[in-house]
């Protein structure tokens, strides 16, 4: 029996409604719990914020990154952020650390847990390639992992779809995330995956899907309402139509309209958008290209079925990679950059592209403030969920370089001070003076994650809850962050104490110990008569498209590092 | 008696996954759906000699010891050296690379893989201009225009063309073979270009020009291009470019006979960037066409756990990559290595001359089933169960699509990821008394 009190903690955790309050923590074999014994080992967190582990809902840490790596190993040698990025050798606790933007998959455990994160989730699995991202994931070393299966572009889901058969696709849903060990369902440009299998997009929500005869609408409304029937722990995940293009903020406004009509099954959000800054362009070319975050937000206001993530731009160097395998061909020849793409039978496709933001740049100065705009604008923080999109927005290690954005209207002034009058014309940052404060930041990094992925034991300090914390150095009240903004970055660039399942994983922003971290996927009941009746349909599939077998394309229980499988109960 | 369907066959990068294996008495007596060369594997293991037993080389002449001897033996170079080079990994399971990378951080050594003699410049091309590519089924439903450049799966990957290519049906190509054009471009009429549509036949080491040529036609300058290029006729390449852009769906695989030619890396890097030109008037893909069954799958994991895909030199602590500078050639070459570890790989038989004088000259580790020529230079032979067959283990597809691989019958020898655990425990080990 392993007991820990951290005690005088100056503690932040919005989903109990605790605003900096001083208290004691107990903690007991990796939980947290009322009290413990005179035995436990005490942690002296006086002056000190504490918060839940961090949670980052959307970032890419598994399969695609490695694409990445691949195509640059310059990226290994960048230190852009001192102590999170660059190469760092071996010692007696840790193995070798490359990368900034596509660190290896060690670095990619110590550095979250050295900002205090402890949760994170991979926002896009391949059914057919979901192996490879269990591998990845057992050697990323102390986090909680999930990872939301692609079913955007699926040859099965849009004839499921265009035949009108209901049950048999969420029956099709709930198999997909057993064989990829899957946490939810991503859908990625609806229909724009299997469109670019021959080199073409889609245009929006009704523009017909080439030889499937549906529309984009429906597979987003078709999968909503199998999401929702299976009563899966997430909504939807959303990565929209038209994504960086000028003019598109009116498709991502159209698409969160669509889903007025979904009833959720659980408490929770019907919709979550992702990477947002990339879907509220406004403007008809980049041109006259312009911030269409205002009108995003202002819908996002009116609305109570939805959450969304930001996809923060960090300046800078950053490798995008997604599964809208057209948008990175585009970005590609735009940019006259290196393109790595790979299609994926029957279901998806995706690519790989380096790109440099610079300040410099209008049209860069504007997507920076259109992240910002979108979080600031948003009156309600329990709807946002912060990330940088990572690496697509910029590497997660800048968070707490972010985090001074959205706390401090004098750190926002400094960097636009750098900005062409022309960026400052298109943006409204400039006029906005919100300044979040510690609660509204641990919201949109904690919070929110654990009510919109219906994971009530993580994202917060309940008894009962994982104990999962993050200690950081600054104390809220006897700091403003409005100022003292170089103070913030420091205390949550390198954890006090980070806290995994009740082990000090990390002390004075060092890693102490490196257990392995849980999966977490979904286990979907399906009546046996509707399951049967779909299997004959993907035995089918299989026997004549596809290029392994089917028993060959489940991932392995042996995959899965301590697996924790969620059940849910089909309404059918 | 049992029955073992969906089998995978670890020969080439094919890992065709449909095998039916019959095992009577713990022998494999028959195989269904294997190509001559996955037959000749499975059935292999019992027709041909295996290293029977761990052995350590005194006065000259291998001896058999126990596995632990052997070991500890290994581990006694390994510890003693300062400039270790380890090689091979690539006809095993990403399990046992992923061990071998550990171990290889621990020693400071230098990893590499076969690819250092093979596809390594196909990485180098990703590297200038990225890898627009697909998984092998979408080249079976949607190809029209299938290209073999400098490979010829009818001998090297003989299921291919049936199961992913030229001959396979899909959704898109209900006709096969009759509704797909198919060429080829190599040096020599292979059986592969026996069965093209069409053949073209270019100079040795002239695939850089033929490749920029039809950029340059693809790309609307076709006035640049002279009466013959690389020995083809322009009319002859203005026609395959038309093909090309006319396409619905183009795949290129190309071979070691893009990749080992002269101009190396930059056959691939303009390849590259052919499929992105092509990309502006159709659909196309580009696909490597990779030997040994899991060499994607060495890439892979070295790439998520190192960062880098080969070449890997840990003398610093931290993965430092400079191909060229950390191959496993360069160092031979260089005479830099004083020791050396190498498994499932045949450098004796495929290295160059001097970089195999000095490996006969320094400590060798050999791991495999079966000895061949650089059993003869080793100094200790460690042999290991065959993975597919009597191991289970995970290995990477062409198309960096990952399988589990099946442990079909069982064996008294150890795995790779178990002899790699061993000699990292006993390497820790050693170090700890010193």
């Amino acid at each position: 029996m392993s007991e820990i009190l951290i005690k005088n903690a100056s503690v932040c955790d919005p989903t109990q409604g605790i605003n900096c309050e001083t208290m004691d923590i107990c903690i007991r074999d990796g939980k947290i719990v009322d009290s413990v014994s005179g035995n436990a080992k005490v942690i002296d967190a006086e002056g000190k914020l504490t918060m839940a582990g961090g949670f980052d809902g959307h970032t890419h840490s598994a399969g695609k990154i490695n694409v990445g790596r691949f195509m640059n190993p310059n990226d290994a040698r960048k230190t852009l952020v001192p102590g999170l990025s660059g190469q760092v050798a071996r010692t007696e606790k840790t193995r070798a650390q490359v990368g900034y933007n596509t660190p290896n998959t060690y670095a990619i455990g110590y550095r979250y847990a050295k900002l205090g994160y402890t949760t994170i989730c991979e926002a896009a699995i391949p059914l057919l390639a979901a192996r490879h991202t269990h591998e990845e994931f057992k050697e990323i070393p102390i986090l909680d992992k999930m990872g939301l299966s692609l079913f955007g572009s699926n040859w099965q889901v849009m004839e499921y779809i265009r035949d009108k058969e209901p049950e048999k696709l969420a029956a099709y849903i709930a198999w997909g995330l057993r064989a990829s060990r899957g946490y939810g369902v991503k859908i990625v440009n609806p229909g724009g995956g299997e469109a670019w299998g021959w080199g073409r997009n889609v245009s929006g929500l009704y523009d017909p899907v080439p030889n499937f005869d549906v529309t984009p609408a429906e597979i987003l409304m078709g999968l909503a309402e199998a999401n929702e029937r299976l009563q899966l722990p997430h909504s939807v995940h959303v990565h929209c139509n038209n994504l960086g293009k000028p003019g598109n903020y009116a498709t991502t406004i159209e698409t969160m309209k669509l889903f007025e009509k979904i009833k959720p099954s659980r408490d929770r959000q019907a919709l979550h958008v992702t990477h947002v800054q990339f879907n509220a362009y406004a403007g008809t070319s980049w041109r006259d290209f312009e911030t269409g975050a205002p009108m995003v937000a202002d819908y996002v206001n009116g609305a109570n079925h939805l959450t969304f993530d930001l996809g923060q731009v960090i300046f800078g160097p950053a490798v995008t990679m997604t599964a809208d395998g057209p948008v990175e061909y585009a970005n590609a020849r735009m940019l006259h950059e290196k393109w790595s793409n790979q299609d994926i039978e029957l279901e998806d496709a995706s690519g790989v592209v380096p790109l440099f933001y610079s300040p410099k740049s209008f049209v860069n100065a504007v997507q920076w403030a259109i992240g910002l705009e979108l979080a600031l604008l948003v009156k309600d923080p329990w709807k946002v969920m912060f990330t940088t999109d990572s690496p697509n927005g910029g590497s997660f290690v800048n968070y707490p370089e972010a985090f001074t954005y959205l706390m401090s209207a004098k750190r926002r002034a400094e960097v636009i001070s750098g900005f062409s009058k022309m960026a400052l014309d298109r943006m409204v940052l400039p006029g906005i003076d919100r300044e979040l404060d510690f609660y509204e930041l641990a919201v949109m990094t904690r919070s929110t994650q654990s009510k919109m992925y219906s994971r009530p034991e993580k994202g917060n300090l309940k008894v009962g809850s994982d104990a999962d914390i993050a200690i950081y150095d600054i104390l809220p009240g006897q700091i403003d962050p409005s100022t003292e903004y170089v103070k913030v970055k420091e205390a949550f660039s390198g954890a006090a104490y980070t806290l995994k399942s009740g082990e000090i994983v990390v002390k004075d922003g060092e890693i102490e110990e490196t257990p392995k971290g849980k999966t977490y996927w979904v286990n979907a009941k399906v009546p046996e008569s509707i399951d049967t009746a779909m299997q004959k349909d993907i035995d089918r599939k299989f026997r004549k498209y596809y290029t392994v077998s089917k028993s060959n394309y489940m991932v392995e229980d042996s995959y899965l590092q301590k697996p924790v499988e969620i059940g849910t109960e089909g309404v059918f | 008696m049992p029955v073992i369907k969906d089998a995978v066959c670890s020969l080439c990068g094919s890992l065709c996954d449909d095998i039916t294996v019959t095992v009577e008495d713990n022998k494999i007596t028959k195989i269904e759906n294997a190509c001559i060369l996955g037959q000749s594997k499975f059935v292999g293991m019992f027709k041909h000699d295996r290293i029977e037993t761990p052995m350590i080389r005194k006065d000259g002449e291998l001896v058999p010891v126990p596995y632990e001897e052997a070991i500890e033996a290994a581990a006694k170079i390994l510890v003693n050296s300062r400039r270790t080079l380890s090689y091979g990994w690539c006809s095993t399971s990403c399990e046992a690379v992923s061990g071998a990378i550990q171990l290889a951080e621990e020693t400071g050594s230098v990893i590499d893989s076969t690819a250092n003699v093979c596809h390594g410049p196909t990485a180098l091309a990703a590297q200038e201009k990225g890898a627009p590519s697909a998984t092998l089924g979408e080249i079976k439903n949607r190809a029209d225009v299938i290209i073999f450049w400098g490979c010829n799966p009818v001998h090297a990957h003989p299921r291919h063309m049936v199961r992913y290519s030229s001959f396979s049906k899909g959704l898109f190509t209900e006709k096969g073979r009759k509704g797909r054009k198919m060429i080829v471009v190599d040096v020599r009429k292979t059986d592969t270009a026996k069965l093209a549509d069409s053949y073209i036949e270019i100079e040795q080491g002239s695939d850089l020009l033929l490749v920029t040529a039809l950029r340059s036609i693809v790309n609307g300058h076709e006035d640049v291009i002279p009466e013959t290029i690389a020995g083809v006729p322009k009319a002859e390449v203005l026609e395959l470019a038309e093909t090309l852009k006319n396409a619905k769906f183009v795949c290129i695989f190309f071979g070691m006979g893009v990749t080992q030619s002269r101009s190396k890396y930059k056959n691939g890097d303009a390849m590259s960037s052919l499929i992105s030109d092509l990309n502006q008037h159709t659909k196309a893909v580009m696909i490597g066409m990779r030997g040994h069954y899991n060499v994607t799958g060495f890439g892979q994991v070295a790439t998520w756990e190192t960062g880098f895909p080969m070449a890997i030199d840990f003398s610093k602590g931290y993965p430092y990559y400079n191909p060229g500078e950390t191959g496993a050639n360069d160092l031979l070459v260089r005479g830099e290595p004083d020791a050396a570890i190498i498994a499932a790989a045949d450098p004796g038989a495929h290295f160059p001359q001097k970089a195999i004088r000095h490996l006969a000259k320094i400590p060798v580790i050999q791991i495999d089933p079966y000895a061949n020529p650089t059993t003869e230079i080793a100094d200790v032979v460690i042999p290991s169960a065959i993975v597919g067959i009597e191991a289970e283990g995970t290995a990477y597809r062409m198309d960096a699509i990952s399988l589990r691989m099946k442990k079909l019958i069982e064996s008294k020898f150890k795995t790779d990821e178990e002899i790699v655990k061993d000699l990292t425990a006993k390497v820790r080990e050693l170090k700890r008394g010193a």
